[in-house]
């Protein structure tokens, strides 16, 4: 590409720029860097609001007690096996409607029907409450599966990768039915392997969500020794009932009443999953975005 | 023959999903008809009081109920401008970054706050806008007293807003970045040839290219106007802002789960079901209109 002259006005205005990008991106950091470094803080230090981006007195202290935390460590086991089953489900659900609906409705009597049910279920929700009820007549509630079943079929997915499946190309598909492959065949030696980036994305999703839920953990768990990390680090950090502070003193006190050290130091455990797997899957995500839409 | 047995498999492989639809959405749709009754857990949805539409009446004359509606509004539709306008604005200034290596390394960081909990952020912001906080801290350097900034009726609302953007604006930059890179460069190569100035190449090249993801995104948002986000607020919120910080779905958990008034919380909650469902209906329509947008 050729060079164009540049102006001494317009690379002041670049390197402006550049520079308020900069300070907008550190904003993204700032609080995370904090937090790590309150982790390995001094407690009092910590509690006399001296740390910022250092830690100050460092000390490991703080990790050592999260060590023997029981607690902890049941609820970070649950959250890896919400994960790994809540995760695994929704695959197997999204690809398994995916794909039928993915077929036009002269090949597929009934296909709209099944649409127009899967639509009318992202777009209206009976809400929290008659929710609650209905997991709680299945007798679900303390039970692991709680976390699990209700959001089984996440249907924003399972639209993402039908619009994918669609755009795959249909000679591929009507050579291996002449050569006698059942659709079953089709979907999982063809469909299946050209779509990775998008499964990649639905999975990340799927990951993400998992571990992030809180809610569920707290209303349908009432066992504290099966409440899943994100439930545990909820009731951690609003230790006591919120519900009669009457004014901001009380509200200050509570928040200094807290440990900071330790509860930074199970934050940073309850984030590392998603930190180290993040920038390995950043390609995916922005494929997935821009996924979205069907083009016809 | 063939054509039946490819369709029985279709349903079969549907089957699985649709019976946790059925369980998980269509099933607590029939428990709306609560909303009607005044609901006692003991006896069922068979045994209750048929009360009409005295829950909607009730709901309509507590005073609490304008302002529930006007706090979802003023923090729905705030979120939803500026989650346009900013992730717009910084799309447009990382796209003038030259360097890749910076610009790929900005972006891994401004995607991050997007895949982390709001549990955690609301412990992080709560205590980072805390009296002793980093803000107050930056604050008392330029000589403003300390603000207690969530647990005042007159910044709460901007601290959520402010927030939610900050967790946000990276990951919806990236639509806008792709648009970006759609555009194509011979266009600004001629310009620069005609002597456009950077300036020029924006108003005439880069912002109407823009346009058409610009109303998209707008007009789904649309469909958001009464989620002013659950997550966010349950974890930032405290009776002391409820004046101006309650939203519908926090006061139907309060209501529903908390103080087991099923009904009243049932209503309050199918209201905002179904004005939500009108709203993305005509969200999807307009996007389909004006941005040829389908997303099935």
């Amino acid at each position: 590409m050729k060079k164009w002259k540049v102006s001494p006005r317009e690379m002041l205005v670049h390197y402006l720029i550049v520079g308020v990008v900069v300070a907008v991106s550190l904003t993204c950091l700032i609080p995370l860097l904090n937090t790590l470094s309150l982790s390995f803080s001094n407690k009092s230090r910590a509690a006399a609001g001296d740390v910022f981006l250092l830690p100050k007195g460092f000390t490991l202290s703080s990790y050592e007690m999260v060590l023997q935390d029981w607690g902890f460590f049941r609820a970070f086991g649950v959250s890896v096996l919400r994960v790994l089953a809540g995760c695994s489900l929704n695959m197997i659900l999204t690809v398994l409607m995916a794909y039928p609906l993915s077929k036009s409705p002269q090949l597929f009597k009934g296909r709209n029907i099944y649409m127009w049910i899967l639509i009318f279920c992202m777009m209206f929700s009976a809400g929290m409450i008659p929710l609650y009820l209905t997991v709680s007549r299945l007798g679900l509630i303390d039970s692991f599966w709680s976390l699990v079943l209700p959001g089984a079929v996440p249907i924003y997915n399972v639209i993402l990768l039908m619009n994918y499946f669609r755009n795959i190309s249909k000679g591929l598909e009507e050579a291996a039915i002449v050569d006698g492959a059942s659709h079953v065949d089709i979907l999982f030696k063809i469909f299946l392997p050209v779509s990775l980036p998008c499964l990649a994305t639905i999975i990340l999703f799927s990951v993400v969500g998992q571990w992030n839920a809180f809610f569920d953990g707290m209303i349908y768990i009432n066992n504290p020794d099966k409440i899943p990390m994100m439930t545990y680090i909820q009731q951690l950090v609003i230790p006591t009932d919120t519900t009669n502070i009457t004014d901001p003193k009380q509200l200050e006190n509570m928040m200094n009443s807290s440990n900071k050290t330790l509860n930074a130091a199970k934050i940073m455990i309850a984030m590392l999953p998603i930190l180290t797997v993040y920038p390995f899957l950043q390609k995916y995500f922005v494929t997935g975005i821009t996924l979205g839409a069907v083009k016809e | 023959m063939k054509h039946k047995k490819a369709n029985l498999t279709f349903h079969l492989m549907l089957l699985p999903g649709m019976v946790f639809l059925v369980l998980f959405h269509i099933i607590p749709m029939g428990g709306l008809v609560m909303a009607f009754q005044n609901f006692l857990p003991a006896k069922g949805l068979w045994g209750s009081k048929w009360v009409g539409l005295d829950n909607f009446k009730f709901m309509f004359m507590l005073p609490d109920s304008k302002q529930i509606f006007i706090n979802t509004v003023v923090i729905a539709v705030a979120k939803m401008v500026l989650n346009l306008l900013v992730p717009l604005v910084f799309a447009l200034m990382l796209n003038a970054v030259r360097n890749t290596f910076l610009k790929r390394s900005l972006q891994t960081v401004v995607y991050l706050p997007n895949f982390i909990s709001w549990v955690i952020l609301g412990s992080i912001i709560s205590d980072i806008f805390s009296k002793s906080g980093m803000v107050n801290a930056a604050l008392s350097f330029l000589g403003i007293e300390p603000i207690v900034f969530l647990g005042s009726n007159k910044w709460f609302r901007s601290v959520v807003v402010l927030t939610d953007v900050w967790k946000g604006f990276g990951y919806n930059s990236i639509i806008f970045l792709a648009a970006l890179a759609g555009i194509d460069p011979t266009l600004y190569e001629a310009s620069a040839i005609d002597g456009a100035s950077k300036s020029k190449q924006l108003w005439y090249i880069t912002l109407p290219s823009l346009v058409g993801t610009v109303v998209l995104v707008g007009t789904l948002g649309l469909g958001n106007v009464l989620n002013a986000g659950f997550d966010q607020i349950f974890n930032l919120y405290n009776p002391l802002v409820y004046q101006t910080g309650d939203i519908i779905d926090t006061y139907v958990y309060r209501m529903g789960l908390e103080n087991a008034q099923f009904s009243l919380a049932t209503a309050v909650g199918m209201m905002k079901s179904v004005v939500s469902f009108v709203l993305i209906i005509l969200s999807y329509k307009l996007a389909e209109k004006f941005a040829n947008y389908r997303i099935f």
